[in-house]
């Protein structure tokens, strides 16, 4: 089997020394050592540290979560005031060519499989549009063969025409692809590294270019050589030790906002939920206090980040959530392909199982309800 | 305050020298603000009014109010042109608040790239009101530029801790022949008072006043801090003795013609 450290002759290798930093920091961190008064110490300051971020994290930091949830409230309210950005996400493809043994998508998963064709990504943003959104998401599962670059940005460039702000979830490329999305009218690469210990990513991911470990570590980087603006950080929550790996992500979004500070930096916070064909697939070990911990730590280390809330948690923790931390929140979603347009005919399976499917309208006045301010756009592609 | 104690800003007069921010609070709320605040300009983000929002936030802002669109976004003076060239495309009038930030992180503005930036749209005509970290040489490369005001940070922006580059922005209202808008980092009405009574000549905020947990009200209590500053620094304050108290012996007392 492919050494996950080894990358093949197609995959761009660039300098960097950020995963080495990342990787020895995650080995020597020990989240039992720290004390309610490191947590204590941590939220007294004005800026959070590294050191303070791993005690918002440990074990100790658990019980804390009251005092936590005000922090981080003040610090989004300094950043982002009572502003709830609203998105969805457009599933255009779930072909995939990895074997990720978690993942619904994976290829060896007995799901139906589509590809939207251009006609059938326009009906599908039409259809978004329509609910008043300004902000899409495109992904696709990780098949650089049935969804390459060109169809990519012929997605982009047709979400140009409905869109203000357009993200890209797709498989880790190479700069001068970014390049050319960027320039296509994409802004925002989102890549989830899902867990940082290489040893359990090794046991994870089986086959594909995911297995390649590095490739996928230094994909937002390339996005940013490429002219991204902003570049999204995740692990999947309950694949490893959940508080290690919340370290990592953190740590990872962090070095890379220091080495380019023009970087715009947001987060997202998934955990494991079911997915078709595999029961032993359960969100079981990330419990909502769990996550809560690790959303609450994200705001407090990094409190200008953006951090988007998933709809694999339920309405009212998504909906209190945004007043503590989050600062984006997708509505109207649906993870298979093409049920935007023709609900009642999904040409393809969906990811994952959705725990909030609030239609637009929706999430807008529940966010209202809250005392908070939808926004369907912050952003101006120049 | 006097009739005749108006600001005037690329030759347009205001009575108010409150200018409010609205990026952070609910729209709903914007309009008792400004009333409370006594406003005659409100910054908006050009990106928040490029939408079809249900709830755009243009339409919550009274038709009365100057807007001070703003460049936020921009990461340097190109893309900062354009944003403020597609702003007057949009309606948003002529005034442009230049905000350059290179740096996601502190948000601190980026100088040089904002000072090509006011030249290139003073030259096209606008009224440039460039914020900008509080350095005498960047203020008088705007003013050679065309900058109709400068707007120096108080603090790194969202803060609230008032007043912490002083002593710079001194020197600015001392040094420079525009008007000094402090912006950013003033988190209470009596910094803003303070600011007003060391000459600045008007006060910008928003986290301040978003932050707050009487929205409409904290605006009110800006507005009269911001006059009082006004005033205060109008009546020309007192002396202020570092130490000690006035020789009742004068010490000059020997000379005898």
């Amino acid at each position: 089997m492919q050494d996950i450290m080894t990358y093949t002759s197609d995959m761009e290798i660039i300098e960097s020394d950020i995963q080495d930093k990342v990787l020895s920091a995650l080995e020597s961190y020990d989240y039992t050592k720290y004390t309610k008064d490191d947590v204590l110490t941590a939220l007294g300051k004005d800026i959070c540290t590294i050191e303070d971020y791993k005690a918002l994290l440990s074990e100790a930091a658990s019980d804390m979560l009251e005092e936590m949830a005000v922090k981080a409230k003040q610090e989004r309210m300094k950043h982002f005031g009572t502003n709830v950005y609203l998105f969805t996400p457009l599933y255009i493809s779930n072909y995939c060519e990895n074997y990720c043994v978690y993942c619904g998508f994976n290829c060896h998963n007995k799901i139906k499989r589509a590809r939207l064709n251009l006609e059938e990504i326009e009906k599908e943003m039409q259809a978004i549009k329509a609910q008043g959104l300004e902000e899409i998401l495109i992904l696709t599962g990780e098949s650089r063969r049935m969804s390459d670059v060109e169809y990519i940005a012929q997605a982009v460039k047709t979400a140009r025409k409905y869109f203000k702000m357009i993200g890209l979830e797709v498989y880790p490329m190479n700069t001068k692809d970014y390049e050319y999305l960027q320039k296509s009218g994409a802004d925002y690469i989102t890549v989830f590294q899902e867990t940082y210990n290489p040893e359990k990513y090794k046991e994870l991911h089986l086959g594909g270019h995911k297995r390649i470990y590095p490739y996928r570590f230094n994909a937002q980087e390339r996005a940013l050589k490429g002219g991204m603006r902003g570049v999204a950080f995740a692990a999947l929550l309950g694949l490893d030790d959940f508080r290690k790996d919340a370290f990592a992500t953190g740590l990872h979004a962090y070095l890379l906002q220091k080495k380019y500070p023009h970087a715009e930096i947001s987060f997202s916070c998934p955990r494991l939920r079911p997915i078709i064909n595999n029961d032993k697939i359960n969100p079981k070990d990330v419990h909502e206090k769990q996550l809560l911990q690790v959303i609450l730590a994200y705001r407090i280390f990094m409190p200008y980040a953006g951090l988007t809330i998933s709809t694999r948690e339920r309405a009212d923790f998504r909906d209190n959530v945004l007043a503590l931390a989050a600062t984006k929140i997708s509505a109207g979603v649906s993870t298979g392909v093409g049920s935007h347009s023709d609900n009642s005919n999904d040409k393809g399976d969906d990811q994952f199982i959705i725990s909030d499917d609030r239609n637009v309208i929706e999430v807008y006045n529940a966010i209202k309800a809250k005392g908070m301010q939808p926004v369907t756009n912050d952003y101006i592609y120049v | 305050m006097a009739d005749f104690d108006k600001i005037i800003i690329g030759g347009k007069e205001f009575n108010s020298r409150f200018i409010l921010g609205s990026g952070k609070y609910n729209v709903e709320l914007i309009k008792a603000a400004i009333e409370h605040a006594g406003a005659e300009i409100i910054t908006l983000a050009l990106r928040r009014t490029n939408t079809n929002d249900k709830e755009n936030i243009t339409e919550f802002i009274p038709k009365n109010v100057t807007l001070l669109p703003n460049t936020s976004g921009a990461r340097n003076a190109q893309e900062a042109v354009r944003i403020a060239r597609l702003a007057k495309e949009a309606g948003c009038g002529n005034f442009v608040k230049i905000e350059i930030m290179k740096d996601s992180k502190y948000l601190l503005p980026d100088n040089y790239e904002t000072v090509k930036a006011t030249e290139i749209l003073a030259n096209e005509g606008f009224i440039v009101m460039p914020y900008m970290f509080p350095d005498l040489n960047t203020a008088r490369d705007l003013y050679n530029a065309g900058a109709a005001s400068v707007m120096p940070l108080a603090a790194p922006i969202g803060s609230n801790k008032g007043l912490c580059a002083k002593e710079f922005i001194q020197i600015l209202i001392d040094e420079i022949d525009l008007p000094i808008i402090v912006d950013a980092g003033i988190g209470r009405p009596s910094q803003a008072c303070e600011a007003m009574e060391m000459g600045a000549s008007a006060v910008m905020t928003n986290t301040a006043i978003a932050t707050a947990g009487n929205i409409v009200q904290m605006a009110g209590a800006f507005k009269k801090a911001i006059e009082a500053g006004r005033e205060a620094y109008l009546a020309k304050l007192g002396r202020v003795k570092d130490k000690g108290a006035s020789a009742s012996s004068p010490l000059t007392g020997f000379i005898l013609d």
